[in-house]
């Protein structure tokens, strides 16, 4: 689904990935790991389609075509979902207007008709009492406000409602307490399907606890060091991101 | 970053939409002003003999006045002796009694503008008065609203029809030399609209006045006079938009309104006159002077004005509260963007006992523009229990525009209650890539956020109106993020 290949990029001056490769299939759930700095977020961002990043070289193709290509709103609407590692304010903006301009936007795209308000509605709520959310929620400004779990749990809402083919989600589990953990990662696993690719970009072992992942990454320095099973993340708990570095290395 | 601002640069290049030029034939004064002008118009107008007194009186006090420079606004002087001070159709002595005799090129005009008049006056119940450059030459409704006896007519045809309450009326909210503006327009004023709403009475339908300058290098001087019997209501809408051209205008309206006991009066206003281009030449200068009085007890007015036009706005719709409990309003969405200037808020004078207002005023600035929020809350010592809420927000969108925020207070009653809100943002980079990342566009992601940061406003306007006038605030801003 998703292919990168020696894939550069640089934000100013400096290169953040220098030679990145990774190959993301449907119904796989990947977790990129790495220190801090490590580019994981980039890599996110650039998937994305961010324009502050430079891509310098490689490829990146999904679902067959050249993504580098493509507008981020075009991107999304092909059905990339980047989770934000931090959810943007929009003070004033009714949270189920985004949703509903979001999910409409993509209905367009793939030439179906655009959602009436009442089965918007009705399809938002199914998706909040699956995620354990307060219907409230609807009707408040996009994250305004919002606590740090509430910002990640309205990404995973955001999520269910437009059923991405590849959900990339940055950081999800930071500054989260253990019970919006879980709640996030029950989110998660509802989500998982053979047509879905799931890519998690952590810092701890901890989120990969709730939601298992098929193939852990360990990124430094911009490139993918070691890739493994779940068990490479439980000897990364143990035994610290050095060694990776150093075993790389020698 | 860079595609990002290449985009928004080409959404703010955007041409003005509605700018073209009717070709029809005026009769135009030459430029200059002098009494002979003045009492040239007054001759044009038939005008009774009290009211060509009256407007030499205002124009020898305008040239003992100065004109203002207080305001946050840069622009080069205004020569008074090279603007035309009157134009008007052809048909001026013959006038159309229908839309069937209205030149057929001014109804193509309309529908460039997407107004067309019998479409919205018979789908909207709207009657429309409106006023193309000096005089009206279309007015629709007449009859259903003389059956309710309410009075909506041109300015010109109520001093023949309606002598008595013009005199009675005219001047008492905005004096003749209240300001600089003010005394200019009270000299040359050539037509606007005039409405009585007798007592008790709930208009039947809401009053509209689409205005339109036309004529190349003339002053365009409206005059409005609406009465609000006791007890009665009216909703009043004015809207425009204006051909593109390379001169700038003058505009210098005044807006009279008086609310008797227990009456209410909504003036709702989308002002989209063409704002120069984006290295702000031509465009409108709007100097207004809009004033409502709340003269009655109990009584209520309320301004609600999107504003996206004009190369430079200097407009404070005012309310003096006389009456006890009376009430003033003023929501406010005032947009500039490439060079344009705006210097826009409201005054609030209480003076009768517990006097309410509500102030909220929403700016937005793009481009090179600069705005700034201007606004007086006068509560005087026998304003006992007087009470006022201001709210005022400014967003910004990219690097080089600004806003100022110019609140006065004067307090003269302890027992007074009044409270300030201020807050400038902006639209960052980092919620259009949100948005973009939803699957939403650029443009309709800026759109969105102007528009929810617009929500309090709009929600006061009249639906078809705020629907307009939504559609009005996306055209204009295309705005531009950094």
């Amino acid at each position: 689904m998703l292919e990168i290949k020696d894939l550069k990029c640089r934000i100013g001056d400096s290169e953040i990935l220098c030679g990145l490769s990774l190959s993301v299939n449907a119904g796989e759930v990947h977790a990129i790991m790495g220190p801090n700095g490590s580019g994981k977020s980039t890599l996110a961002q650039v998937v994305a389609g961010h324009s502050d990043y430079e891509v310098t070289a490689g490829t990146v193709t999904f679902k067959g075509q050249d993504l580098l290509e493509l507008e981020p709103e075009e991107r999304a609407r092909e059905g990339i979902f980047l989770g934000f590692q931090y959810p943007v304010e929009i003070p004033g903006v009714n949270n189920a207007y985004l949703l509903k301009a979001a999910l409409n936007a993509k209905r367009k795209h793939h030439g179906l008709d655009e959602i009436d308000a009442f089965e918007f509605l009705k399809l938002a709520k199914e998706k909040m009492v699956t995620l354990g959310m307060d219907p409230k929620f609807l009707n408040r400004g996009v994250n305004e406000g919002f606590s740090g779990g509430e910002k990640k749990r309205n990404e995973i809402l955001q999520m269910a409602m437009l059923e991405p083919d590849l959900a990339i989600l940055d950081e999800t589990d930071s500054g989260l307490d253990i019970d919006a953990l879980k709640a996030v990662a029950q989110g998660v696993n509802s989500l998982r399907s053979a047509e879905r690719a799931i890519v998690l970009v952590t810092h701890y072992q901890r989120l990969l606890d709730y939601i298992e992942p098929d193939f852990v990454h360990v990124l430094s320095q911009g490139q993918i060091i070691r890739s493994g099973d779940k068990s490479l993340a439980l000897e990364l708990e143990d035994k610290g991101y050095d060694w990776v570095r150093e075993a790389a290395n020698g | 970053m860079a595609t990002e601002s290449e985009n928004l640069e080409s959404l703010v290049n955007r041409r003005y939409e509605h700018g073209f030029i009717t070709d029809i034939a005026t009769e135009s004064l030459p430029p200059g002003l002098d009494e002979g002008v003045v009492r040239a118009i007054s001759a044009r107008k038939n005008e009774p003999e009290w009211l060509l007194e009256w407007r030499l009186q205002a124009y020898r006090q305008w040239l003992e006045m100065k004109e203002p420079e207080w305001a946050h606004l840069h622009y080069p002087k205004i020569k008074y002796d090279e603007i035309s001070y009157y134009s008007a159709p052809k048909s001026d002595e013959d006038r159309p009694k229908s839309l069937d005799e209205v030149d057929p090129k001014l109804l193509e005009t309309y529908d460039k503008l997407g107004i067309p008049l019998h479409e919205r006056a018979r789908l909207a119940g709207v009657a429309v008065d409106a006023v193309f450059d000096s005089v009206s030459v279309a007015t629709t409704f007449k009859d259903k609203l003389a059956d309710a006896g309410v009075i909506f007519c041109s300015f010109s045809e109520a001093v023949i029809e309606h002598p008595e309450l013009v005199r009675k009326y005219l001047g008492t909210v905005v004096p003749r030399r209240d300001n600089y503006f003010a005394a200019l327009n009270s000299a040359v004023f050539s037509d606007g609209s005039f409405v009585y709403i007798p007592k008790g009475v709930r208009c039947p339908m809401e009053l509209s006045t689409y205005f339109r300058i036309n004529a190349a290098n003339t002053g365009q001087f409206e005059r409005t006079l609406i009465v609000a019997d006791e007890g009665s209501y009216v909703s009043y809408l004015e809207g425009c938009t204006a051909p593109m051209r390379d001169e700038n205008q003058l505009h210098a309206a005044i807006v009279e309104l008086v609310a008797l006991d227990d009456a209410e009066i909504k003036y709702s206003t989308v002002q989209n006159w063409y704002p120069g281009d984006e290295n702000g030449v031509g465009g409108i200068y709007n100097f207004v002077t809009k004033r409502g009085d709340c003269r009655g007890d109990n009584s209520k007015i309320s301004w609600t004005q999107v504003e996206t036009g004009s190369a430079i706005t200097w407009k404070y719709p005012s309310c003096l509260l006389r009456g006890e409990n009376s009430v003033g309003e003023f929501y406010s969405v005032a947009v500039t963007n490439n060079m344009q200037q705006a210097d826009t808020g409201t005054k609030m004078i209480h003076i009768g006992r517990n006097t309410r207002s509500t102030i909220v005023s929403k700016g937005i600035s793009a481009g090179k523009a600069q705005q700034s929020y201007r606004g007086l809350v006068r509560i005087m010592p026998q304003a006992e229990g007087a009470r006022n809420h201001t709210q005022c927000d400014s967003l910004l969108i990219g690097k080089t525009c600004g806003a100022h925020t110019f609140p006065y207070m004067e307090i003269k009653n302890p027992s007074a209650k009044v409270e300030h809100e201020a807050t400038t943002s902006k639209i960052s980079a980092n919620q259009l890539f949100y948005c973009r990342q939803r699957g939403i566009s650029e443009e309709d992601a800026v759109n969105m956020i102007v528009n929810g940061f617009c929500k309090e406003v709009f929600k006061e306007l009249p639906m078809e109106f705020a629907v307009e006038a939504q559609a009005l605030l996306n055209v204009s801003l295309e705005g531009a993020v950094g």
